[in-house]
């Protein structure tokens, strides 16, 4: 069972803290991580491999830094990791990445499974996933939670707002997985000595073949035009009192504001 | 290098600095200078009042006649024969922006027995409907859906492809763009028609706390995805008149790829969160699990739903269909009450576009209070059965 994983290395926002005066982001000294949906997507092709047995390759888009968030997929156990590092690759949006990806993927040759995480938690737009899956023209699932295969099938659960729904699907094809999934495991000391030691190709557009017209912000369908911070909430008004007073004079001004 | 540039009227003033996600900007010689690890996202643009940083690309890849597309389409996504709320939305807003195009408003219904549902799109108002009827289409099927909106789009080219930031949707329109090698833009707050006629799609990004502008000059259809409860419905006009397109597929068994054996509903499908307009969430500050029965009885005196942060979630207090924040439900209802949330950023992105938020908490110092409309500092045990109680009498 081979299986390639799809990993995005993003700030860590849980590092991030809002400058309340200006309302912008304080983006000082904060650390690169694994997008957390990528760390259970890592896991459960680990899980997939120890039961089903074959091959884990991670592969990643982004700056040379990228390559230590694929180091650490290593030092979690993946076989084998691949960049896709190039100055044509910057400002992708969804359309280019996946496109990138999917070239490398198809350089790859054959697999079973592809995993990603449902969405990245600086862009959230969930689009990277089902984008590739269309352009490896496979089938696919995303949001799932839940997976068991058996003789060339998988039996998945997608989440769904009030639910879930049970699929049978054919390999090989492509899902986005959420944070039920699993638990991500932590690296071992014997992984993280390993992943020191591991070399990471790294792949531009020359390895990859592909035209530069068609990755980074060329190959971009959208762009950015203007970035600007939300206006802010109007202030917080604090209530003051005994509890009574202040569930009364709450009440009223919901009921002034017409919320209830 | 190449691709940006940094024009000789700059001062050095710094203002591009701070809007540099990925610290790419140096001033040297009182002049910006970009470092290799740009990534182009063009954050530091806007921010010049000099307009001196220019980003180059290459554009008109695309072979499309942008002008052969014309019209805006909704997808009515339907779930056991019921058109979804989000839908009658994104026509109101769809609506709004085809009269200020001149253009027809089309609504997309992909199903099975759903005939009687075209006359209420058209009186929240689309000007026609595309009805596609199968058998194997009653359920969201993504294989035969993606192939059918493709030859759709291709055959009567919209300028304009919305659809609702839902589990289905936001499945569905990723495939939609990737066949046809277009732009989608996810989770859209605001749209708009520029001078030039281009869709200013306007989304959060770094978990709401900067915004941006986004558009897609030179492919078509333009594609974006709007959150639920984000655009306002249009009054309903029974009187308006529309055309009905009925087209039958050719579907089979084997194209459905993925086979669907079941649709499982929790039992606790009445939590759902990103249509809800009062939501009561809890966390940690309600000491035990079993006080979420005092949220859920102030929910429901509000008819609204009980929400729950990522750790009563993470320990077991209650299912992760009721978690708001990053890796949960992103919201935003009429009224969101916190009781004992200290407000951890990845909680307040899920909720902070909330129209009104009351947040109760022992800690006067909680993050929560910085965004919250109303604060009350005080014993979250105590307040709720308070509140309650005086919203019961009231009501």
């Amino acid at each position: 069972m081979d299986i390639i994983v799809c990993i995005k290395q993003v700030p860590d926002t849980t590092e991030v803290k809002i400058d309340r005066k200006t309302n912008t982001l304080i983006r000082e000294g904060i650390p690169n991580v694994i997008n957390p949906f990528d760390k259970n997507a890592v896991e459960e092709a680990l899980r997939l491999r120890e039961k089903y047995g074959g091959k884990v390759i991670v592969i990643s888009m982004g700056p040379p830094h990228a390559q230590e968030a694929l180091r650490e997929t290593i030092a979690m156990g993946a076989d084998e990791a691949i960049l896709l590092s190039d100055k044509a690759f910057a400002g992708a949006d969804t359309l280019a990445t996946s496109y990138t990806l999917a070239m490398a993927i198809k350089k790859l040759g054959s697999f079973d499974l592809v995993i990603c995480g449902k969405q990245a938690i600086d862009g959230d737009t969930a689009q990277v996933g089902p984008e590739l899956g269309e352009m490896l023209d496979i089938s696919q699932v995303a949001y799932v939670c839940k997976i068991s295969i058996e003789d060339g099938k998988a039996i998945v659960e997608r989440v769904i707002e009030d639910g879930y729904e049970l699929m049978e699907v054919t390999l090989p094809f492509l899902m986005t997985v959420t944070k039920e999934i699993n638990e991500p495991r932590h690296a071992s000391l014997r992984g993280v000595l390993k992943a020191k030691k591991k070399e990471i190709p790294i792949w531009g557009v020359k390895e990859l073949g592909i035209n530069e017209d068609k990755v980074g912000l060329n190959g971009s369908a959208t762009q950015v035009i203007k970035i600007f911070s939300p206006p802010p909430r109007e202030g917080t008004r604090m209530i003051e009192g005994t509890i009574e007073e202040m569930i009364q004079e709450l009440v009223g001004n919901l009921k002034k504001r017409k919320v209830i | 290098m190449e691709s940006i540039k940094i024009l000789d009227n700059c001062t050095g003033c710094k203002k591009c600095l701070k809007t540099c996600p990925i610290s790419a900007i140096v001033i040297v010689d009182k002049k910006a200078q970009i470092l290799e690890h740009c990534n182009l996202c063009a954050a530091c643009v806007s921010s010049c009042e000099l307009e001196a940083i220019k980003i180059k690309r290459i554009e008109g890849k695309s072979t499309i006649k942008i002008n052969d597309y014309q019209g805006i389409w909704v997808f009515a996504e339907q779930r056991e024969e019921k058109i979804q709320n989000v839908v009658y939305e994104l026509l109101g807003e769809g609506r709004r922006l085809a009269d200020k195009l001149w253009v027809n408003l089309s609504a997309v219904l992909i199903g099975n027995n759903m005939e009687s549902n075209c006359a209420r799109l058209i009186a929240f108002g689309a000007d026609k409907v595309y009805l596609v009827e199968n058998s194997l289409l009653k359920d969201y099927q993504g294989n035969v859906y993606t192939r059918i909106m493709v030859e759709l789009i291709n055959q009567y080219k919209p300028e304009i492809v919305l659809m609702g930031a839902t589990s289905i949707g936001r499945a569905f329109a990723p495939r939609v763009a990737a066949k046809l090698s277009t732009g989608l833009t996810a989770d859209c707050t605001s749209l708009d028609i520029t001078e030039e006629r281009q869709l200013a799609q306007t989304r959060p990004a770094f978990g709401g706390n900067i915004m941006a502008t986004i558009l897609c000059n030179n492919y078509r259809p333009v594609m974006a995805t709007v959150r639920p409860k984000v655009m306002k419905k249009k009054e309903e006009d029974q009187n308006r008149k529309g055309e009905i397109i009925k087209i039958f597929p050719d579907v089979k068994e084997e194209d459905l790829k993925v086979k669907i054996l079941k649709i499982v509903k929790e039992l606790e499908s009445k939590v759902n969160l990103e249509e809800a307009e009062i939501i009561v969430s809890g966390g940690r500050g309600i000491r035990e699990p079993k006080n979420f029965a005092l949220l859920e009885e102030l929910a429901a005196t509000l008819g609204g739903v009980v929400g729950a942060s990522r750790a009563t979630v993470d320990a077991g207090w209650i299912s992760h269909y009721h978690q708001v924040g990053q890796t949960g439900k992103t919201v935003c209802p009429k009224l969101y009450i916190a009781c004992g949330i200290s407000g951890a950023i990845q909680h307040l992105v899920g909720m902070q576009t909330s129209q009104c938020i009351v947040a109760i908490n022992k800690d006067p110092n909680a993050p929560i209070f910085q965004i919250a409309d109303y604060g009350i500092v005080g014993d979250v045990l105590e307040a709720v059965p308070l509140l309650t109680k005086s919203l019961k009498e009231m009501l």
